[in-house]
């Protein structure tokens, strides 16, 4: 028989005994829906925490240090040149680094501790730049109050949390944010308000500018090649993140954010910091390196532990995350498999008894010439059918499912004062691929059925009345 | 497997026995059964129940196999064919017709005739203008859309007659084809099957146990007991009738008594 005719006869005798045949397919269905609801929460879970983690900067970002720099002890036994001859990281070398493939962008790290006046009161705090690229890709500035700079170097500042509380007198364990404290009230009497930022800004002496050292030279003209000059710069608040953008840092995060470019321009004496004269090349004690796949990060760090200097980064922990959530899929595709694995012998039973029913009709076809692969062909047919309106109808079962969780879920992280998340992902690849499982298991479940009808002898079917 | 066999033949068994086990009897259904058959004759098969008359006809229909000897059509031997062989066999050489007519009830009479057409995969716009003709040829062009339960005995076997001519067959083999019809409407259906016979030029094999109506259509009764063939009986007068007017099929001819 032909395709179509197959097709054909097989919703004729699905719809013969459309009833039972419903059943068995919303038993299917069921199957795809757990097995669907099951992995999309897996892949929910998945996407929400590596969408997180990646923007946190955690695993797409390497820190570059010079090995001149003592204070690196951790990179002792790394290969390369030893510190005295490894090469200054100066803006040369930071062009260098940004032109290794996968690099996105190598940006200098810019942090100093300093005062802060907010209404004629001083608080001292850590400030850092931020790159202007962290509007995108940085998820902490995605669900902030207000906006993110205007500009490349705008005269704008960006609060952290806690330190909008400190400033607002709120009282709260230093460091750690009060939870209970709404973000858009807090935000409200801040945002468009002025604070000045009193720093020490470093500035190449007349007396040193005509002397050839090499920038970040330890020379004993180096210390006199600049001279510091106590100065204040008025920022305005354009924005309060709850999260913290400067996770990776640990106890020497900021809570005062400013565009780097503008932090670049200031030329602020930082402590760690030994040449940020106005020279041309200044050097750099750190460098941010942002990757594009972290994929590409141990690659990307050979390649910048070859050029002589110190890189790390955390991309150990994705691997181990990866694997976590490889796990997870599994065992939630094994839990919501087993409604699917019920639901084929719901066909077995289906198409068994369409068997019997049908045993006369399948010795007609076969008196009249039907062959054992035409008879095999139907009843594989309808099995193929029911999984794959039961597919279809499961994956729709799913997903519904699966808005409906998020709904609730969304009702419940406002209430505890968290930005909604999406941790139900119904992928394209899902949908599809749940739907062709729904179809295998169904075929598999028709092998038997098939199996039987082909073989029933015609003269014992037609004798049967 | 070609087996060389005369032109004029249709059929030929040899030896042909079909055992099988019922609990601790071993019933002989067909016992060492040889006969030929012309091609182009009307050949009834008469017999008591049980005389296996049926089992006969299915063995030649290549429904059943053999537990020895053969069934020879066209040159092949049945008993030798492969499953799939032996479904092209029923598909393209036999039409058969049954007592309880067997069209299949879910489908309209013009989808019962189509159906083996399917099975031959004939182009899906050429079915519905042969089943209609062979329908129209049966004298049911009116019951088209109808379901065979809305149709008289009558009518379903003549339906049953059109879905057995639709793939042109060699070989019409009917099992008891008027048993469950009244004598007037038997006789509409031996009427038809006569007319295949004459201007077809198809042979037809009959079971039946109606020696009248055998007497009057067939050409030649074969007489089964126990297995085995007792009786092997010509009529010629029978044989050349063909003044008989084979096309009124709409006005059959009047009624006998058949027993």
């Amino acid at each position: 028989m032909k395709f179509y005719d197959v097709a054909d006869l097989a919703v004729r005798n699905l719809r013969e005994s459309v009833f039972r045949n419903s059943l068995t397919t919303i038993g299917i269905a069921v199957g795809v829906a757990s097995l669907v609801a099951m992995l999309s929460l897996g892949i929910g879970l998945q996407q929400l925490a590596s969408r997180r983690l990646q923007k946190s900067g955690l695993f797409d970002t390497i820190v570059v240090t010079s090995r001149r720099d003592l204070r690196n002890f951790r990179e002792q036994r790394e290969d390369g040149p030893p510190p005295a001859e490894s090469p200054a990281l100066d803006e040369p070398a930071r062009r260098k680094i940004a032109q290794i493939p996968g690099v996105v962008e190598a940006y200098p790290d810019i942090r100093f501790v300093t005062e802060v006046r907010f209404e004629d009161k001083p608080h001292l705090t850590m400030v850092a730049g931020v790159p202007f690229s962290a509007k995108s890709n940085n998820d902490a500035f995605d669900g902030m109050q207000g906006s993110f700079f205007s500009s490349e170097a705008a005269p704008e500042v960006i609060l952290q949390k806690s330190f909008a509380e400190e400033l607002l007198g709120i009282k709260s364990k230093p460091g750690a944010s009060n939870p209970d404290t709404n973000i858009a009230e807090l935000a409200k009497p801040l945002l468009g308000k002025e604070l000045t930022m009193r720093y020490a800004e470093r500035t190449a002496s007349p007396s040193a500018s005509p002397t050839p050292t090499r920038p970040g030279d330890r020379g004993p003209g180096d210390a006199a090649a600049y001279s510091v000059v106590s100065r204040q710069q008025a920022l305005k608040i354009v924005g309060v993140t709850d999260l913290d953008p400067d996770s990776m840092r640990g106890t020497a995060r900021a809570r005062v954010f400013l565009p780097l470019k503008l932090a670049q321009d200031l030329h602020v004496m930082q402590s760690n910091l030994r040449d940020t004269s106005a020279s041309d090349s200044p050097s750099y004690t750190s460098l941010s390196v942002r990757v594009g796949n972290p994929n590409q990060v141990p690659a990307v760090e050979d390649a910048i532990k070859k050029m002589g200097f110190s890189a790390f980064s955390i991309v150990d922990a994705t691997r181990s995350m990866r694997q976590f959530f490889a796990v997870l899929d599994g065992f939630l595709a094994i839990f919501g498999s087993l409604a699917l694995a019920v639901a084929s012998i719901g066909i077995v039973n289906t198409l068994v008894m369409a068997i019997l029913e049908r045993r006369r009709e399948i010795g007609i076809m076969k008196a009249l010439g039907a062959s054992d692969a035409d008879m095999r062909g139907l009843f594989f047919a309808e099995a193929g059918a029911m999984g794959l309106v039961g597919g279809a109808v499961g994956v729709t079962l799913g997903w519904a499912l699966g808005r409906l969780i998020n709904f609730a879920m969304n009702i419940y992280l406002e209430r505890q004062h968290f930005p909604p998340a999406e941790i139900w992902s119904v992928p394209l690849w899902l949908v599809l691929s749940a739907i062709a499982f729904s179809i295998v298991v169904s075929l598999l479940s028709g092998l038997y059925p098939a199996a039987r009808a082909a073989r029933l002898d015609p003269v014992q079917a037609l004798r049967y009345e | 497997m070609e087996i060389p066999m005369p032109n004029s033949l249709a059929v030929r068994t040899q030896s042909l026995c079909r055992h099988y086990q019922m609990g601790e009897a071993l019933v002989r259904a067909v016992d060492g059964i040889s006969i030929d058959v012309g091609t182009g004759e009307f050949v009834a098969l008469l017999g008591a129940s049980g005389s296996g008359k049926s089992s006969l006809l299915n063995l030649i229909a290549g429904l059943d196999r053999p537990t020895s000897g053969a069934v020879i059509v066209q040159g092949n031997n049945l008993a030798a064919l492969s499953r799939e062989q032996l479904a092209k066999y029923r598909l393209h050489t036999v039409g058969m017709v049954f007592q309880s007519f067997n069209l299949i009830p879910s489908m309209t009479l013009l989808e019962n005739v189509e159906l083996p057409m399917r099975f031959a995969e004939v182009d899906r716009r050429e079915r519905s203008a042969l089943a209609r003709q062979s329908l129209e040829r049966v004298g049911l062009s009116g019951r088209l859309a109808h379901r065979p339960t809305e149709l008289s005995g009558g009518e379903q076997q003549r339906a049953s007659l059109a879905r057995a001519l639709i793939n042109h067959p060699k070989l019409l083999l009917a099992d008891e084809p008027t048993g469950n019809l009244d004598s007037r409407t038997g006789t509409e259906i031996m009427e038809l099957l006569h007319s295949f016979n004459q201007s077809l030029g198809m042979t037809v094999l009959m079971v039946t146990h109606e020696q009248a109506l055998a007497e009057k259509y067939a050409g030649r009764m074969l007489h089964l007991a126990d297995g085995k063939l007792v009786d092997d009986v010509t009529s010629n007068d029978v044989r050349n009738d063909d003044v008989r007017n084979i096309s009124s099929v709409e006005t059959p001819a009047p009624r006998r008594e058949t027993r």
